[in-house]
């Protein structure tokens, strides 16, 4: 059906990448509206304390100060998506980034100044900074709004799912290993900091925002929900967002704060993050101790797996304590496995909040995984590359919890990596002296035709043609950086023969564009691919009944292509924008435009967490080489081979591009990325000492994408965007204890924790 | 007192006077202001980035006589006399790009696109650097950077995006391209 595809599978550069190389796009950091304020918040001092008294009276008398805002002055409901998250905080405080007060000045000098000058008395407490120790019965509650919920325990969260016969399972078992993983908070450092415009028109009473949420129509909801409006009269609109990666799906408190400000004053206000508040005040990946027991029979098959884990949740609950749903997913249903057993326990701690982050919990249950296998694999004396193609998923299976995997590239991919990584010829790698080196597996599987749920996991289109030929396409879905405006460009050209200049994307206003539920899950391309494809195929409908009126001929004859429709069996042609314009103005007249509401065929999960739902499953293999350093304990990361079920490559240089970069970031998630806390203090907030890795840093990536060619995709494509760095970790650290013939059970892999691991030649 | 000396100090401002992007123009600074504020805050260009102010991300990169800087540690002051050139002096007049962020665009390197003015920069910067040690009488060969050479020199420009792969493929066709 592909056959002669023009613009789809070619690699086309960024169709909006010429504003952004041109210093012209205008990111939130860079907005300046008239008559504007700057705002500035008031953070706690310490990170459990009571509040005895907050002193306003000098930060609003200082000149300059326009508004001085603390919970007392708001009447606003509680936000994240448990609603147990206060935006200014009131009488306690309970993690470091807690907000005590606002304020909005002419100046950010002024706003800072201001800070300085609120008086504020503590009380301090102790604090609870470990999730265990918050579980005891004597513990604190550490969050209020958790009163009533889960025994009076510090819960915020739990989840728990089985398949199969667990005691059989274990019975026919050859292997069974047990062990303890523990993974590090790190966070998206998005080189754009966090960044929010309000207006607030005091006359009509509506409230206008520049923001970076990924998710606008949610945003919009809960937004109104916090500050206790109606949502139409909230209008969003996405300026040009400085890197995503997961950070903007929930909505932080300084969002409503700058709403607040700007409701109080009548003028617009900015809030604009310092790197170092960045580091302090935005998301994290959700932190976890993962305990977990695995087995395999005699010849390697995968018998059961049962795990257990723990996750700080932090002082608030944020989207990420739903990391559970897509970790189910990896330990239920990546590989085969006749048994599952997982719970999970979000644990409120003094600790700040995580929230998600691109692969959402699946480098976490990745991880312990992938090191389990090779564990097996070593005890049962079978290769760590074999066992894994033995148990690989496979088209046509329904795994364990419902999934079903009508197209599978897994074996393929892992097949591919094997074999161009060359292993079955390098077995005996370097594993003495000064330099040792390594190479190690890791898979992963992942939604890739989104995931329902929330209650629609649809996306609306609305595409029209202008009279002078030009394409409007007017999205649900947003464009953070991963390049989605192109391939909606390019499937609008593919299937109108209008060349990509002559198209446009409307996709950041929330009063204009349809519904769509946003960017995540590594949805867009699929959802919204296929909600334009629908808009499209409306839309030709009418064009054709003009073109082959006025052609002569019928609807099957006709072909778009260069601007033109042409009738094959008649030889003539008619320009495209003719046609429109005869649409338009001859009676009875009719616009050329069209909309299209897209929703997957997928399912909600019952409540035992089953059910199939992902219109489609995106599979990845990683084979990884590395050179350890003994005398420094540095590593080095040689070469990354990848291969990754993307269905079908709709754009191969963008498709790279995301392989490389989420690649990296897993890189970083394996060596170098933690942030560092000391009784909830944060020791390390600049690029200095949380490092992420530079251009020397990179390894040599190859990259085969495997085309299975999902009917139900975009020409068949899948989700690509957060499947590259789910495997990284894991295949790193496999990569790793090969190398030095030791086992390590937490990350990142950082010399020190190498060269302790050396000297004491034990697991750490 | 010496709080009271330092408010005096600040508010006396200098006049410096220096080519921006190819246009001699003026402006009445603190002795404190910081090059990054200058270009964006006074002559209201964005393109320039400050991801951290602080030196360790090159976001705010742009070309101080030829020669790659951080702004948002350089001190304006620094900037008398001599040629700044930002992300919107990169761009032809006719607003055509420069080939370096041509290159940029054909490679995919730019993705969030918020490290790419400072990493434009950084890279028309080391063709200049490639341009003056071959014009250098000492030398005779021609010398271009290798892909080592460029990850290197190109260490100081963080991007959470790319990856750096396209970035640095994109910095070796433009260097190619002399
Ligand atoms: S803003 Fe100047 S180096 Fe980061
Ligand atoms: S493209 Fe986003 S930081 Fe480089």
């Amino acid at each position: 059906m592909n056959e002669d595809l023009e613009f789809i599978g070619k690699p086309f550069p960024k169709i909006d990448a010429r504003m952004r190389v041109t210093g012209t796009a205008v990111y939130g950091n860079d907005i300046i509206l008239p008559n504007m304020l700057y705002g500035a918040i008031l953070r706690t001092a310490y990170p459990s304390a009571l509040i005895e008294s907050i002193d306003i009276s000098a930060a609003s008398k200082f000149p300059g100060v326009v508004s001085v805002i603390t919970a007392d002055d708001v009447d606003v409901n509680n936000i994240s998506y448990k609603r147990d998250h206060p935006i200014l905080k009131k009488g306690e405080v309970n993690c470091i980034r807690d907000e005590i007060a606002a304020v909005a000045a002419e100046s950010i000098e002024i706003a800072r100044h201001a800070l300085t000058l609120i008086k504020v008395r503590y009380k301090v407490r102790q604090g609870i900074y470990d999730p265990y120790e918050a579980l005891k019965d004597n513990a604190p509650l550490i969050n209020k709004y958790a009163e009533n919920k889960y025994n009076n325990k510090n819960l915020a969260e739990v989840f728990h799912y089985e398949h199969g016969d667990l005691t059989a399972q274990k019975n026919i078992s050859k292997v069974i290993i047990s062990r303890r993983f523990n993974l590090p908070r790190v966070t998206h450092t998005c080189l754009g900091t966090s960044n929010i415009t309000a207006h607030f028109n005091k006359t009509d009473k509506k409230l206008l925002l520049y923001s970076s949420t990924q998710v606008p129509f949610l945003y919009q909801r809960d937004i109104a929900h916090a500050l206790k409006m109606n949502p139409s009269d909230i209008r969003i609109i996405q300026p040009v967002i400085g890197g995503g990666f997961g950070s903007k799906l929930d909505m932080y408190p300084f969002e409503p704060i700058c709403a607040l400000l700007s409701i109080k004053t009548g003028r617009p206000v900015q809030i604009l993050y310092s790197r170092e508040e960045e580091f302090i005040a935005s998301p994290t990946r959700q932190p976890m101790i993962i305990d977990i027991t695995t087995g395999a029979d005699k010849s390697g098959n995968f018998t059961f797996r049962e795990i257990n884990i723990m996750k700080d949740n932090g002082a608030y609950t944020s989207w990420g304590a739903t990391t559970p749903f897509v970790m189910m997913q990896a330990f239920s249903s990546l590989y085969k496995v006749g048994a599952c057993s997982f719970d999970s326990k979000a644990v409120y701690t003094n600790n700040v909040f995580a929230g998600s982050f691109r692969g959402y919990g699946n480098p976490q249950a990745t991880f312990a995984l992938e090191r389990m296998i090779d564990l097996m694999a070593d005890k049962l004396g079978i290769d760590k590359a074999d066992i894994r193609v033995k148990n690989a998923n496979q088209k046509g299976e329904i795994t364990g919890q419902g999934l079903h995997y009508d197209t599978c590239g897994h074996r393929e991919c892992l097949e591919t990596v094997i074999s161009k990584s060359e292993y079955k010829k390098i077995q005996s790698l370097n594993k003495k002296g000064r330099y040792r080196h390594g190479i190690g597996f890791a898979s992963m599987l992942h939604v890739g035709g989104g995931a329902k749920i929330y209650r629609s996991d649809g996306c609306g289109t609305t595409i029209k043609i202008d009279p002078y030929g030009f394409c409007i396409i007017i999205t649900g879905s947003s464009e953070i950086g991963q390049g989605s405006e192109t391939v909606l460009a390019m499937i609008a050209a593919e299937e109108l023969g209008i060349e990509l200049s002559r198209i446009k994307v409307i996709n950041s206003d929330t009063d204009v564009k349809p519904w769509d539920v946003g960017v995540h899950a590594s949805r867009t391309s699929f959802v919204a691919g296929n909600s334009l494809l629908g808009a499209i195929a409306i839309l030709k409908e009418k064009l054709n009944k003009k073109a082959a009126f006025i052609l002569n001929t019928d609807f099957s004859d006709l072909q778009y292509k260069k601007g033109k429709i042409n009738s094959i069996k008649e030889g003539k042609s008619i320009d495209l924008d003719k046609v429109v314009r005869e649409m338009h103005f001859s009676p009875p007249g009719e616009l050329a435009i069209a909309s299209y509401f897209y929703e997957p065929d997928s399912h909600f999960q019952d409540k035992e967490f089953k059910g199939n739902v992902s219109g489609s499953y995106a599979f990845a293999a990683q084979a990884i080489k590395v050179e350890v350093d003994t005398y420094t304990g540095n590593i080095k990361v040689i070469d990354v081979y990848v291969a990754q079920d993307v269905g079908k490559v709709l754009n191969p240089l963008l498709l790279a591009g995301q392989i490389e970069g989420g690649i990296l970031q897993g890189v970083g998630y394996a060596i170098s990325e933690e942030l560092l806390f000391e009784k909830g203090r944060l020791l390390n907030p600049d690029f200095h000492n949380y490092k992420i890795l530079t251009a020397s840093d990179i390894p040599d990536i190859h990259f085969f994408p495997v085309e299975t060619n999902d009917k139900r995709g975009p020409y068949g494509a899948k989700g690509v965007g957060e499947a590259p760095l789910i495997p990284t970790a894991a295949a790193i650290a496999n990569a790793v204890c090969d190398a030095l013939n030791l086992e390590f059970v937490e990350l990142p892999l950082t010399p020190e924790r190498v060269m302790i691991a050396l000297r004491e030649n034990i697991s750490i | 007192m010496m709080k009271g000396n330092r408010n005096r100090k600040e508010k006396q401002l200098v006049r410096i006077s220096f080519s921006l992007n190819g246009q001699k123009v003026e402006a009445e600074i603190k002795s404190s202001t910081i090059l990054l504020d200058l270009i964006r805050d006074v002559f209201s260009l964005k393109g320039t980035k400050g991801a951290c102010r602080e030196g360790e991300c090159g976001s705010c990169t742009v070309l101080l006589n030829d020669v790659p800087v951080n702004s948002c540690l350089f001190p304006a002051i620094n900037a008398n006399g001599k040629n700044i050139t930002t992300i919107e002096g990169l761009t032809k007049s006719d607003g055509s790009l420069d080939e370096v962020q041509e290159a940029i665009v054909q490679n995919g390197a730019s993705q969030c696109g918020f490290c790419t003015s400072g990493v434009a920069l950084a890279i028309k910067g080391l063709k200049y650097h490639y341009k003056k040690l071959n014009n250098s009488k000492k030398i005779n060969a021609v010398l271009t950077p290798n892909r080592k050479d460029i990850k290197k020199w190109l260490e100081g420009n963080l991007c959470r995006c790319t990856g750096y792969v396209k970035i640095i493929d994109a910095a070796e066709k433009a260097l190619i391209n002399e």
